[in-house]
């Protein structure tokens, strides 16, 4: 660790993983929910552990961003942090925030907090992925001004990298379009149009941002590249992506009641996004391969070919796969979303996050890398968390084609309930691929209480 | 990624690229927004379809339902409900939750108020008549 303020980062990454171990557990009900419908009812509906599922993975992603800042905004500006102190005060109010609105959810009727938390005020709750009360949004949009002052002063009085500013514009991005989540128009369309400005605009764009520029920090500290190089390829790959990325929005408006020309522009564009995902394969191998040092945490360097490779395979592939307009007529809103959205969110952010983590917590922890033991668990832990990612992506892709066959391609449709009783069996397998990847979670857990000689921090 | 693509081509590219093409979003946008009133249905958006559409979001539909393929698929589409299934079946079968039935798929009882049912119909009926671009392709949705 080259400043002590970066150390803030710790608590940040731990909070991370403790509740992606709590997003697949609710991930594990509802599992179990698609194929015994009368799990755990009436205590936790499906639609309450879905948002418990959903919600945990944005706020643990977003204390992945928020830690993987703290920890590279300095070393990168080459200063200490502005403020380790709000840092600190910043982490305990976000995690009370995030606690408190999940036990909301667990143990208030929603309706009722809704009537609570101010939602007669200002609706904007009950939309997928915003479910958050008012006061939680409130409260995400103060941590992340605060959050971003600390970090964009930081910045400004120390050397401003290409990485740190495009970590910085990725973030304040975020900020930024999460404003959208406050308006919400009793247009169904219109809510719907600009509902998207949130949700698509995070997650293919200002959010690729933050992953490419986590990647290109890990990858030069790895491989001992040149900066220059890699910081072309990071504007490159950021330009593939805003430019897709950004009018690609309109493969979400082909069927909620907005123009037809959408299923052009939506269509065109969008198929063009996987190319700053493969882009980002290809750096990251590339990257490996004129590597200038062997550097001792071999577990990372895994994590981020495996980002690469599965945020192509995520986002990409798994993305083109539906979203030409006549393919995507039959496709949306089926399993095959489910599928893509599974393997997307994994491959791009769940392992940047674990990358980062991989290489950052060792040395948060006092040593260059974990002992060779631990790495070979941490690794074992790679492969099967995603080789089970893998595995509940074409079993639902299996039950998406079916369903579609069954339900909307057929000369005589059966209705939805009827057809997800014959995809039953893809369901099945989606659980026990499920139990894998959990075990697969518990092994990462593991791998941080390993002992081991490890390599001290100085060499 | 030879010499004669310097970095400072590729941030300018970026911010050139990234820029124009949010403007051309936006133009689009603004286009959008002035066609709107041709398919969006909202002369039938009535204060009672406006009641609806707050009642489908606190009680959290979405989580378990798609509304116009949007939404969670842990049940059947509802942006087309009021014509599959009419606005007698809708009400009747909300205050039937949840069946019990061993096994089976659960939706909760809500305990929604004559008028909060009402509305909730009229809701469906505003979203039914959404000119949706022929989605979905077929009733069953």
């Amino acid at each position: 660790m080259k400043y002590q303020s970066q150390a803030v980062a710790l608590p940040y990454f731990i909070a991370a993983i403790a509740l992606f171990a709590g997003q697949v557990i609710f991930g594990l009900i509802l599992g179990t929910q698609y194929v015994i419908g009368d799990f755990l009812f009436p205590e936790i509906p499906f639609n309450i552990a879905r948002m418990v599922h959903t919600n945990l993975l944005i706020v643990w992603l977003l204390f992945g961003f928020m830690g993987a800042a703290y920890y590279l905004v300095p070393e990168e500006a080459e200063t200490e942090l502005y403020s380790p102190l709000l840092a600190w005060i910043l982490f305990w109010v976000f995690l009370a925030a995030g606690v408190l609105t999940i036990l909301g959810y667990l143990f208030v009727d929603y309706n009722t907090l809704a009537t609570m938390t101010g939602n007669n005020l200002l609706a904007t709750m009950g939309r997928e992925f915003l479910e958050q009360p008012l006061l939680t949004k409130i409260g995400i949009v103060v941590v992340a001004l605060a959050f971003l002052f600390n970090i964009s002063m930081t910045m400004l009085r120390g050397r401003k990298t290409v990485i740190n500013i495009v970590l910085l514009i990725g973030l304040w991005g975020l900020a930024i379009f999460f404003l959208f989540a406050f308006y919400n128009p009793t247009n169904l369309v219109m809510d719907k149009f600009y509902w998207w400005w949130v949700v698509h605009l995070w997650v293919e764009g200002v959010w690729e941002l933050i992953m490419a520029a986590l990647l290109a920090f890990v990858l030069i500290k790895v491989t001992g590249v040149d900066r220059e190089v890699i910081e072309k390829w990071l504007y490159v790959i950021i330009t593939l992506a805003l430019v897709t990325g950004i009018i690609g929005t309109g493969h979400h408006y082909f069927w909620i009641g907005t123009p037809e020309y959408w299923q052009w522009w939506g269509s065109i564009f969008s198929a063009l996004e996987p190319i700053p995902f493969f882009a980002m394969t290809v750096f990251a191998f590339n990257m490996v391969n004129r590597r200038r040092r062997e550097h001792p945490n071999k577990a990372a360097v895994l994590w981020a070919l495996g980002t690469g490779v599965m945020a192509f395979l995520g986002a990409g592939v798994w993305g083109f796969l539906h979203t030409l307009a006549p393919v995507n007529y039959y496709t949306h809103g089926t399993q095959i979303t489910a599928a893509h959205g599974h393997l997307a969110f994994y491959g791009a952010y769940v392992l940047v996050v674990i990358t980062i983590i991989s290489y950052a917590m060792p040395i948060l922890r006092g040593r260059a890398a974990n002992s060779p033991k631990a790495q070979v668990l941490e690794m074992w832990s790679f492969w099967i968390m995603t080789i089970a990612m893998v595995f509940i992506t074409l079993f639902l892709t299996a039950a998406g084609i079916l369903q579609i066959w069954l339900q909307r391609v057929s000369e005589t449709p059966m209705s939805f309930m009827m057809a997800q009783d014959q995809v039953a069996l893809f369901y099945w397998m989606r659980v026990w691929a499920g139990v894998a990847f959990f075990a697969g979670l518990v092994t990462y857990v593991l791998s941080f209480f390993v002992k081991g000689e490890s390599k001290p921090l100085s060499a | 990624m030879s010499g004669t693509f310097t970095k400072a081509m590729a941030r300018n590219v970026f911010y050139g690229g990234s820029v124009f093409f949010f403007l051309l979003f936006l133009a689009l946008t603004f286009d959008t927004m002035k066609a709107l009133p041709k398919t969006d249905n909202r002369h039938n958006l009535t204060p009672s379809a406006a009641a609806g559409k707050h009642i489908w979001e606190t009680r959290n539909c979405i989580g378990c339902h798609t509304l116009l393929g949007e939404g969670a698929y842990y049940a059947p589409e509802l942006g087309n409900v009021y014509t599959r299934r009419g606005p007698d079946f809708i009400k009747a079968w909300i205050q039937a939750m949840p069946t019990n039935a061993p096994g089976r798929r659960q939706m909760p009882q809500f305990h929604l108020t004559d008028k909060e049912l009402d509305d909730l119909v009229e809701f469906f009926r505003y979203t039914a008549g959404i000119n949706t671009q022929k989605w979905p392709p077929n009733i069953e949705g």
